[in-house]
């Protein structure tokens, strides 16, 4: 038994799918776009340009930050973040500093029963399954920087991404081991999806991961290290990076000794982190407030129009939808982890108990309203089916499940005699059937049904079957 | 050479009537120019950058539009500009080698509207490096030398503006303040000098010294010049988020108004160590507003030393920061062509922002500021504008910063408050001292109050002309 207790805490850059880009007027999307084809004199931080802030780009930060539970500063401001890299136009970064837009937020994990917790649950971590508040330090928005390429014998710098909007988002070291931090990253991803924020792409870098981990032997106290894990845009290496990292911190504390507090970075080949960057060689960001862009004002009536503005988030989701529809949280969980999905389901729930589905005015009603679709069948359908709902319309899908629905009446004396006829032929599966055995009734069943021949009711063949065997 | 053309006592006013009247074109214009550049230039020194192809490519172009029958405000009118202002495809070094061979891909804000209007560019203007300075003598480029007395130091950082104005090689300039550069050189050379409100002009393309502070601004020979180019420069700006949304009055409407009545303020802070002939020159200007009409009254203002070390250490941390993206690997000139100057400001500025020290130096700046910033506030609920010397000295002799890396601090010590402040002012000259050198008075308003402090300027003007005394070169 490991006496160490991982502290983990998160830095998350989440990069905003807005038109232009945070401070001029060049579109954001600039991925897979050739070369500093997407630039102009402020994001290639030209002599006397000048940052023009991002309305919308603001507001959607201030979204993440109230969808994490952040209180909102009324009075915020942008602060130059000084730094010397090749990748980096001015010199420095435009960030905030002391007045994030967001701050003091909490996002509960644990909450909903996922595949990967019911599986702790069964190997005997029941604890898992309890919820976990983790607390959101901080949400502030930024600048991304250039990219840097080296290749063919040098350096060359593609500007394109310099100036994209940047959201942070900073947890308190609240994370006692990997899973919940996976966890709370794909929640994160969940919810900036949900708000249409952001693509939240991890394959294009829009979400780029940050853990800083330290191990205790006592809770309460910080560990005087720690050890920040840069740039990592994929979840499984966070997790291979807090594995790897907990276990060689805990050697060295065997040791007698402190880890050293440092950066470092995943080296996926080697399947291990390595040093970048020592605490001697930390930077002096200096900030300061920049004098470019004057500071921003949000009053109360604003935030709260932006708030109003939010649509209904997973979580919640998953809990009307768990009551509303009378769906196992499992199936309500899978149906809200995409906002589209959730709506599609909703959109064929509709067609067919339009009362259920609040909000949902059908301009026309559907001409036959099939009451006899239940919520539960069509999420079954949807998730058994693993149907792609943006090939199927929900009025097709009706159409499959009520197909599927239909069975031929069958005459009961028919069907008595043909199941009498497959006992006989098959004795030894009776056998095995009263002994216990599940699946020789399944092959009872499957006789049955080819002898029928035709499309009828499983489950009440199934029963028929049961009460004749015994 | 047309004759009609008597450079040394035009004005835009004139030579827009002159050029509506036919009288001459305005590649006669710009041609006379650019001669009188190639005659006293070797003198002056007061451009890094003579565009004369550009220059007649303009005014033929102002000569068709005229033909026309087109009315714009600068229509033909040659110009020089600061070399810190971005102009496309046009060398701005801002008197840097760092940028010996940049050709920005795009115009400042100031230029776009200047080229609207019509102007013609006849080149760019010497400066401080970075505008870091009173004098033009750390530029890359030679010292700018004061026409009035080519011994002598034109002032700065718009030094080579101030003294294109004043050794007739441009009608008029376009110059930027941080604390000082217009108001400065402009009395040094003897010309009319306006640094609009913080936020009035769009910074956007100039390249930055003292972000919170620089205002770009006309230098001019007569006050109806100044507010003529201010109605083009001044306004929000889209690209400049510090401009402000204030509706542009039209300055040139009132000029005229007399000025029976208005409240001018005087405090003896700004009259301590000043030389003596300047003092009495400038209380002779005073009596002169007082006939015309003005009430005097004393009020209390912080002495402007406190000033100094406030904006040392805002505009030092804002210039440390500014001049990061001069690392070598773009502009094709590294690190090791920034001057002695320029790096001390990125020491001390980098200094004042560091961890454990900003509290000190740079949050008790801005705290200062603050206060500087409220006690002009109280003192202009008394008066409309106040008044006082630009500068303690007329322009000093050329090596006279050597060895006195607060040089600038000190000769701009009485303009600094108005600047950190962000306030209106104008240098108007006054006099002329016994060894021949300009003496100017600035006239400091409220923020966005130009029109007051032009109105008063043009009053005194039209009382004492000096505008039509030249230097001989």
């Amino acid at each position: 038994m490991n006496k160490y207790t991982p502290i983990i805490g998160l830095e998350v850059h989440v990069e905003l799918k807005t038109n232009s880009k945070m401070f001029c007027r060049c579109t954001a999307d600039y991925f897979g776009k050739e070369p500093n084809s997407h630039t102009c004199p402020v994001c290639l931080g030209l002599p006397g340009a000048l940052p023009v802030p991002n309305k919308t780009a603001i507001d959607w930060c201030i979204k993440i930050a109230l969808a994490l539970n952040c209180k909102i500063n009324e009075f915020s401001k942008f602060d130059r973040k000084n730094y010397f890299y090749p990748d980096l136009a001015k010199g420095y970064q435009i960030s905030q500093y002391d007045l994030p837009f967001g701050h003091d937020g909490y996002v509960i994990l644990g909450s909903n029963a996922t595949p990967e917790s019911n599986q702790k649950k069964d190997a005997g971590q029941a604890s898992m399954t309890k919820e976990k508040r983790i607390g959101i330090t901080r949400v502030h928005m930024e600048e991304d920087t250039g990219k840097l390429t080296h290749a063919y014998g040098a350096s060359l710098i593609d500007f394109n991404r310099s100036g994209v909007p940047l959201v942070e988002i900073v947890t308190e070291p609240d994370f006692h081991d990997a899973a919940d931090v996976k966890e709370y990253l794909q929640k994160l991803q969940q919810i900036v999806r949900y708000l249409e924020v952001s693509n939240a792409d991890m394959e294009k870098g829009d979400m780029r991961l940050e853990p800083n981990i330290s191990l205790t032997t006592d809770v309460k106290v910080l560990p005087n290290y720690k050890v920040e894990v840069k740039n990592i845009n994929s979840f499984r290496f966070v997790e291979k990076s807090i594995t790897f990292e907990i276990k060689r911190q805990t050697e060295i504390l065997e040791k007698g000794e402190t880890p050293a507090q440092e950066t470092r970075g995943w080296d996926e080949n080697r399947q291990k982190t390595v040093s970048q960057r020592s605490k001697e060689n930390a930077h002096d960001y200096r900030y300061f407030p920049e004098p470019d862009i004057p500071p921003t004002t949000h009053t109360k009536a604003e935030i709260s129009s932006l708030k109003k503005s939010l649509p209904e988030l997973p979580d919640e989701k998953m809990v009307r939808f768990a009551k509303i529809y009378a769906l196992p949280v499992y199936d309500a969980e899978i149906l809200t982890r995409e906002r589209s999905l959730a709506d599609y389901f909703e959109e064929v729930v509709s067609l067919c108990h339009p009362e259920l589905v609040s909000g949902s005015q059908k301009q026309e009603m559907p001409k036959r309203v099939r009451h006899d679709i239940t919520p539960k069948e069509i999420a079954n359908w949807i998730i058994n089916k693993k149907i792609d709902h943006t090939q199927i319309t929900p009025d097709e899908l009706l159409t499959q499940i009520t197909a599927a629905k239909q069975t031929i009446a069958i005459d009961e004396t028919e069907l008595v005699k043909i199941i009498t006829e497959v006992i006989s032929e098959n004795e030894q599966a009776v056998t095995d059937y009263k002994s216990g055995k599940e699946n020789a009734l399944m092959f009872l069943l499957g006789q049955v049904m080819r002898k029928l021949g035709k499309k009828v009711d499983v489950q009440m063949v199934k029963e028929k079957i049961k009460q004749q065997v015994a | 050479m047309n004759d009609a053309i008597d450079i040394k006592s035009l004005t835009i006013t004139q030579a827009k009537k002159d050029l509506a009247a036919k009288k001459y074109s305005s590649v006669e214009l710009t041609k006379a120019y650019l001669e009188r550049i190639k005659k006293v230039e070797p003198k002056v020194n007061a451009f890094i950058t003579v565009t004369e192809e550009e220059a007649l490519k303009s005014a033929k172009e102002a000569d068709a539009q005229i033909a026309k029958g087109e009315d714009k405000a600068l229509l033909g009118i040659p110009l020089s500009i600061k070399d810190n202002f971005s102009t496309l495809d046009i060398r701005t070094t801002a008197s840097s080698k760092v940028l010996d061979k940049y050709k920005p891909p795009y115009d400042a804000t100031v230029l776009t509207k200047l080229k609207d209007s019509g102007m013609v560019m006849l080149g760019k203007t010497n400066m401080d490096a970075w505008a870091h300075g009173s004098s033009t003598e750390t530029s890359d480029y030679g010292t700018t030398r004061n026409p009035w007395n080519t011994d002598h130091l034109p002032g700065g950082s718009s030094g080579g503006a101030a003294a294109s104005v004043a050794a007739d090689e441009a009608i008029a300039a376009i110059g930027s303040e941080t604390a000082g550069s217009i108001r400065q050189p402009a009395n040094w050379c003897g010309v009319v000098g306006l640094k609009p409100t913080y936020g009035r002009v769009s910074r956007y393309g100039v390249i930055a010294m003292g972000s919170s502070l620089d205002s770009p601004g006309p230098i001019t020979r007569t006050v109806e010049d100044s507010a003529l180019l201010l109605q083009i420069l001044a306004g929000q700006d889209p690209h400049d988020a510090t401009t402000s949304p204030t509706a542009v009055p039209d300055y040139l409407k009132n000029l005229k108004k007399d000025i029976k009545g208005l409240k001018i303020g005087i405090s003896d802070d700004y009259f301590e160590g000043v030389d003596p002939e300047v003092k009495a020159t400038v209380e002779q200007a005073i009596k002169t507003l007082e006939k015309l009409g003005a009430v005097v009254k004393k009020v209390k203002l912080f002495p402007p030393k406190y000033a100094i070390a406030v904006y040392t250490i805002i505009q030092r941390a804002e210039v440390s920061s500014n001049l990061a993206r001069f690392d070598g690997i773009r502009y094709g000139n590294n690190r090791s062509t920034f001057g002695d100057e320029a790096k001390r400001r990125i020491m001390l500025g980098t200094y004042t922002l560091s961890a454990g020290y900003y509290d000190q130096y740079y949050n008790k700046a801005l705290k200062v500021r603050t206060v500087i910033i409220e006690n002009f506030a109280q003192a202009f609920k008394d008066v409309d504008v106040i008044v006082g010397p630009t500068s303690p000295t007329t322009a000093m002799k050329i090596g006279a910063t050597e060895g006195q890396s607060m040089f600038g601090e000190l000769a701009d010590v009485l303009v600094e408050p108005s600047s950190i402040a962000g306030l209106s002012g104008i240098n108007m000259p006054v006099g002329f001292s016994k060894a021949g050198l300009p003496i100017g008075m600035q006239i400091i308003g409220p923020q966005f109050a130009e029109e007051i402090v032009l109105n008063v300027a043009y009053q005194y003007e039209q009382e004492n002309p000096l505008y039509k005394i030249k230097p001989e070169l």
